[in-house]
């Protein structure tokens, strides 16, 4: 599809490493442990961590390859996530 | 002398509740069966049936079949499971911020720059611009997935 996931969470990189390892992901996954970028989106869910944390609100955006958001999905309800047919429908409009 | 049979409906009803409550996390790996939750609920619907066969003789047939004491009990514990269970997927998962300041489609994404898993910095413009490691071209395109994590 020529797109680049990127996973972001306040995990630390140690944490994701891991989870990449055991998981078998190859893509990118960056840490936010101070949520400052997840600030910056609007994305903080204040206390909703194992033991009150302040984590990111599931979310997802597509980017085309200027940086432009051309498709965005905020989530509801956290079981319920944007399924891999959605985010390849959104990705053919790229060019 | 006591010649009551065993009433297995009962502890069979209850069970299936059970799994259906515990069968979550196994059923939300597949968003067919997480998005609605149908399979623990029709797990519950069993398990209750079977509950409802089991009190009935409890109660219809009490010469004949046990349980006008555990019936109650289990049956309580398995509503109580369901309800758990309906909270969970009706309520508490939908507690989530509202995010209104997010970036929306057509602005551009803020730029930021996130150490990787080998807490090398990486900024989005690299992202964005950078080739893939499988070709030279740079992407199309990057998806941006903010998730939960594991703490």
């Amino acid at each position: 599809m020529g797109v680049r996931p990127v996973a972001i969470s306040v995990d630390t990189p140690e944490m994701s490493r891991d989870l990449c390892r055991k998981a078998g992901y190859t893509y990118t996954f960056l840490s936010d442990p101070k949520a400052e970028v997840i600030r910056r989106y609007d994305l903080l869910h204040p206390g909703a961590g194992a033991s009150g944390q302040d984590i990111a609100r599931p979310a997802e955006f597509l980017l085309d390859s200027s940086g432009v958001i051309c498709w965005v999905n905020l989530t509801e309800d956290y079981r319920v996530r944007a399924r891999p047919e959605q985010i390849i429908e959104a990705a053919k409009a790229l060019k | 002398m006591n010649q009551r049979r065993w009433n297995w409906h009962l502890w069979v009803g209850f069970l299936v509740c059970l799994v259906g409550f515990a069968s979550f996390p196994f059923f939300a790996r597949f968003p067919f069966t997480r998005d609605v939750p149908w399979a623990n609920f029709l797990l519950f619907a069993v398990g209750g049936v079977v509950s409802f066969l089991g009190l009935k003789r409890a109660f219809g047939q009490p010469q004949q079949y046990r349980g006008k004491i555990a019936g109650p009990i289990l049956g309580t514990l398995s509503l109580l499971a369901l309800g758990f269970f309906c909270f969970i997927v009706f309520y508490m998962t939908k507690q989530l911020p509202v995010s209104s300041g997010a970036p929306r489609v057509g602005q551009k994404a803020p730029e930021f720059v996130l150490p990787d898993t080998n807490s090398n910095p990486v900024s989005l413009a690299s992202l964005l611009s950078g080739p893939r490691s499988n070709s030279q071209a740079p992407p199309k395109g990057v998806l941006l997935v903010f998730y939960r994590g594991y703490w």
